[in-house]
Order: structure tokens, then sequence, then C-alpha cells
């Protein structure tokens, strides 16, 4: 193992995060207080409880993780796109590193900054509603195991784009609707049997179920299925990952 | 002593299908400074980024120190340094740290004395602090030069090094290669100027549409293609060469009023005056001179057609 490596990569990136953070802290924590004024307490006053829990506390894991997701995929994907981008990135390549050195640096540093970000919005979520973490050590995993699998997904993503519009078109595109109709704001319950079923097929409904099972108890699906979702997720991202750099796919010529 | 880089039958093709690389073989010899000579599009920078790691080759075998550079690759590019023919630096990282991050890349433990020694011989440490965006170019190339030296690499690569270099750059880089060469790295650079590889290499090669053309101590290939041309041009016109001139070889042309008159500038006599008083003995007037020294493409013109 190349540790030095790994080292100067995760202080290279972390470096960048503390030059952006205060602007990728104060956006998504304005943006999260807006939805707790609006869908919280404006909204949300007139809503019935969901399954025991007042609506402001129901959507604040769902919120989280939007911002978890969009911190990791961003983070992910920027960390190895800029310097395919601008060239950089021939040292990396010409460095006496294996792919999994390479991986932990800048997965590492983006799981980082989201887990960091991430944090920030649970606390701002906590000073607008009750919150409460039924089951802490299932949360931190959770939380841990969604920055990972999504920095490695935004880390495929930087390798994969090869402009700025397709390395913004997920966090742009698809992971919002991915997450507002992953039952983020809702129970799925609520939904009539027919969109029920569609919303199995959407993944991210079993992130925001689990995580948010961790909290109150109150799950859409079964726990163990949202953590073996997630550790599946986190199985195919690395198994891309070994593909890419073996093939040295859009990374080498 | 075994070579320090071995290159057998490289082929590179582009997944443009363009064929870079056609089968290079090539040794380079521990301690040595070789410079690659080739025109634009020749495949130099091809070679260097496959030995590096950055380019995958089609077919063949590289080992650096032994090593494969596939198999093995953390044993070669740990002691290659590589100084890229682009000006890629990061831009809002500082001169100190791009180059501490480069040691780390490398496995290396900090060691900021020899940083500051690296960023001294370069007249780069009181631009530590600064942000790469703010660096002129020639700073720019000093800056990717230190970032290769940090990690104290065996085997240097240098991608033309000179291009948009000045005058006083270019007298410390090969003063800097001195240095290093006199510490046992070998280096390998490539330029376009024949001048460049004569001032500072052991031996060169010359490659051109992927392949190697040939490799030779320098003083061999100076004297092969140190020929000049000396044109006479004559007031009056003749109609054939006087057999006094005979020895000298020269051709007549331009309508009997021009001889060319070929030799090595690199010998011990260039014969130029002995041609100039033969000249006036037979009682031709000389109305001008001219000298010209066998350019790159000449050379290359040549090399190709000796190769037919
Ligand atoms: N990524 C690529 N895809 C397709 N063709 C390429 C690629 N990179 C280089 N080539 C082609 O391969 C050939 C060799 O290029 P290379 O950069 O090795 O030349 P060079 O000798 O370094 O030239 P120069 O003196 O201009 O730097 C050129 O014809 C170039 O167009
Ligand atoms: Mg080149």
């Amino acid at each position: 193992m190349n540790f030095e490596a790994i080292k100067s990569i995760y202080a290279f990136e972390m470096a960048r995060t503390r030059r952006t953070l205060l602007q990728s802290i104060v956006s998504p924590v304005i943006t999260t207080s807006l939805y707790f004024i609006v869908f919280g307490a404006a909204i949300g006053s007139r809503m019935q409880e969901v399954n025991g829990v007042s609506y402001g506390a129901f959507i604040a894991p769902g919120l989280i993780m939007l911002t978890l997701l969009n911190q990791c995929i961003g983070n992910g994907s920027f960390g190895i796109y800029f310097p395919k981008f601008t060239g950089t990135i021939y040292e990396i390549l010409s460095s006496p590193i294996s792919m999994i050195e390479i991986v932990i640096g800048y997965v590492g540093a983006a799981a980082t900054k989201g887990l960091i970000v991430g944090t920030i919005i649970l606390i701002t979520a906590s000073l607008f509603v009750d919150i409460s973490i039924k089951h802490p050590f299932m949360m931190v995993l959770f939380f841990v195991l969604t920055a990972v699998s999504f920095s490695l997904f935004g880390f495929m993503i930087g390798i994969w784009a090869k402009d700025f519009e397709q390395l913004n078109l997920f966090p742009m595109l698809i992971i919002p609707p991915l997450v507002f109709l992953g039952g983020s704001f809702y129970s799925i319950e609520m939904l009539p049997p027919f969109w029920q079923t569609v919303s199995h097929f959407n993944p991210v409904l079993y992130l925001v179920s689990g995580f948010r099972w961790s909290f109150y108890e109150i799950a859409d699906v079964n726990p163990i299925v949202s953590l073996v979702t997630v550790l599946g997720f986190l199985v195919v991202c690395l198994s891309i990952t070994a593909w890419i750099f073996k093939t040295g796919y859009k990374l080498k010529n | 002593m075994a070579p320090i880089v071995s290159i057998r039958n490289l082929t590179k093709s582009y997944a443009s299908g363009f064929q870079a690389l056609k089968g290079v073989d090539l040794d380079i010899e521990q301690g040595e400074i070789l410079a690659l000579l080739g025109p634009n599009g020749a495949g130099k920078t091809t070679m260097i980024s496959i030995i590096c790691g950055i380019v995958t080759p089609s077919g063949g075998t590289v080992t650096v120190g032994g090593h494969d550079i596939l198999s093995d690759y953390r044993k070669t590019r740990s002691i290659i340094g590589l100084v890229p023919q682009e000006l890629t630096l990061d831009s809002f990282e500082t001169v100190y740290n791009t180059v501490a991050f480069s040691r780390g890349l490398h496995g290396c433990k900090p060691d900021p004395a020899l940083i500051e020694r690296i960023l001294r011989d370069l007249s780069l440490y009181d631009k530590k602090d600064t942000m790469l965006r703010h660096l002129s170019g020639g700073m720019r190339r000093r800056v990717l030069i230190a970032k290769a030296l940090s990690y104290e690499p065996k085997v240097l690569f240098l991608d033309e090094p000179t291009a948009g270099v000045d005058v006083s750059l270019r007298k410390d880089m090969w003063q800097l290669v001195e240095r290093l060469r006199a510490n046992g790295v070998t280096i390998i650079l490539t330029t376009h100027y024949i001048e460049e590889a004569e001032e500072i290499a052991d031996r060169i090669g010359v490659i051109n549409h992927g392949q190697i053309l040939l490799v030779e101590e320098k003083k061999a290939l100076m004297a092969k293609l140190g020929r000049k041309q000396m044109t006479v041009e004559l007031a009056e016109p003749i109609a054939a060469i006087p057999d006094a001139l005979s020895p000298y070889g020269l051709a007549l042309s331009g309508e009997g009023t021009r001889l060319t008159y070929e030799f090595d500038s690199t010998g011990e006599r260039t014969g130029i005056s002995s041609l100039l008083s033969a000249l006036s003995q037979c009682g031709l007037r000389v109305k001008d001179i001219s000298t010209e020294q066998s350019s790159l493409e000449d050379i290359f013109v040549e090399l190709v057609g000796e190769g037919k």
C-alpha cells in the first residue's frame, strides 16, 4: 500500500474542500431551512402526523439524504473530472499507485465532505423540529455507507463525463426526482397501489426508508432490505470502478 | 551493464486507428543523456507516455531498471520522473504544495529540506507560496521540473523541456541536467533542434513516423549529419567545371553561374580556403558565397532514403 499517496490525494482534495467549504455549506443549509419553513412549518402544521411522527420531523431524514447524495456525487465527480479536464491527471496515472489507493483518496475525501455537510444539515434540522435517533449505530452506518457508495458513484460519473453538462446531469436531473419520488416527503403508503409498486424500483426509496427507520423506527421497506440494497449498490459501484481501472476506460489512451 | 530502459517491439495504435508507434526497439544505458530528435507527430510523446504509464501500449514490452512497466508498475514508476510537454498544473495550488504533492504520490515521506533545496536550485524558493496560476510560462516549466525531481527519480524524461523557454532558463536547465547526470540520473529528452541535442546529449536517437531511424553516439552522428553545403555564385557563366577543380567534387547549376561544394563542417579541414584559391587560379571571379547546414528535414530525407 502506498499510504503516502493516499494521504496526499486525500489532503489535496480536502484542501480544495476547505477553499469552497463556505459555499458548499451555506447553500444546502439555506435550502434545507427553506424546506422546513415551507413543508415543516407552513404546510406541515396542517398535515397529520405520519405514523406518529410530526410531518416536519418525518421529512428530516429525507432532506439530509438529499443533501448527502448531492454533495457526494458532486464532490466525487468533480474531484476526478477536473484533473482529467486540465490534464493534471497525468501525474496520478504515472505514479506508483493502484486503483484502490486512488479511489480511497478521492472517494474518501468526497465522502468526508458529504458527511460534514450532512451533519450540519442534521444540526440545522434539529433547530426546526424534534429529532430523535432510536438506532444511532444504524443511523451512522446508513449515513457512512450512503456517503461512500454515492461518492464512488460520483467518481464514476467524473470519469465517464466528457463535458460539464454530462457532469451535472446526475446531480441536477436524475437525483432530485429519485429523491422526491422516493418517499422523502411522504410515506409511500399514501400512494395508490400502482405507484407504490413503481416506487419499489426506485433505489433511493430503500435509502431514505432505512435511514428514517434508524431515527423513528418507521419504514416503507424492511430496514434489512434497505441495508442490503445500499451494500449491493456499493458492490456494483466498486466492480465498475475496478473495470474502469483495468481497462483504463476514458482515463488512458 | 544491463540497460536501465529496454524497449522491445513497442507498438501503439490509438483508438482512432492511427498507428503512432510501429515497433520501437531502444536500449537506454544507465547514466547517459539520450536526446530523441524528431519532427511533430513523430511519436516521441507517445513513447514517453507509455513508459510512464499514461498511455497503454498496444504491443511489445518495456522494462525500467529490469522491471516490466505493466506488471511491476510500482517499481518502475517510483524511479521514473516525467516533465511533460504541456504545462499542465493545478491553478489553485501553491508552488510548494504541488511539489510536496508529487513527492507524496510517489510514496515518499515529506522532506521539507529536500524540497527547499530543489526550489532554490530552480530559483523558485521566493515563489513557494505563490498560486500556480500567477506564474509565467517559464516558471511553470520550472515547477514541473521541481515536481519531477521531488522524489529523486533515477530516470528522468524531459519532453521538449526548452519549448517556450528563454536563454537563461535554458542555461540553468542544462546545468541542472549536468548536475543530475553527475549524480547518476539517466536523462531522456526530446527536442526538435539538432543544436540542442548536440549541446547536451551523449547519444542521439532519431525518430519519425513511429520508428526509430537511428541511435548513435553523438560524435559519430554529428560527423554524419554535420555536412554543409557551400554555394559559390560566379560573376560570369562557365560551360564546364575546369579540370583543376575536379578534386572538390563540385556541381554546376544555375545556367553555369552556380557551383556547389559539400564539406564536413566538423572535420579538421573543410577545404574551403584551398577551393577559393583554386577558383581564383582558374581565373573565375566570385560574386557571392553562402553556406548552409543540412537541416533536420534533409537528414530525415536522407535517413529514410537510406532505409530503403
Ligand atoms: N490521443 C490520440 N489519439 C489519436 N492520435 C493521437 C493521440 N495522441 C497522439 N496521436 C497521434 O500520434 C502521433 C504521434 O504523436 P506524439 O504526440 O507522440 O508526437 P510527438 O513526436 O511528441 O510530436 P511533437 O513534437 O509535436 O510533440 C501524431 O500523429 C498524433 O496525431
Ligand atoms: Mg510531443
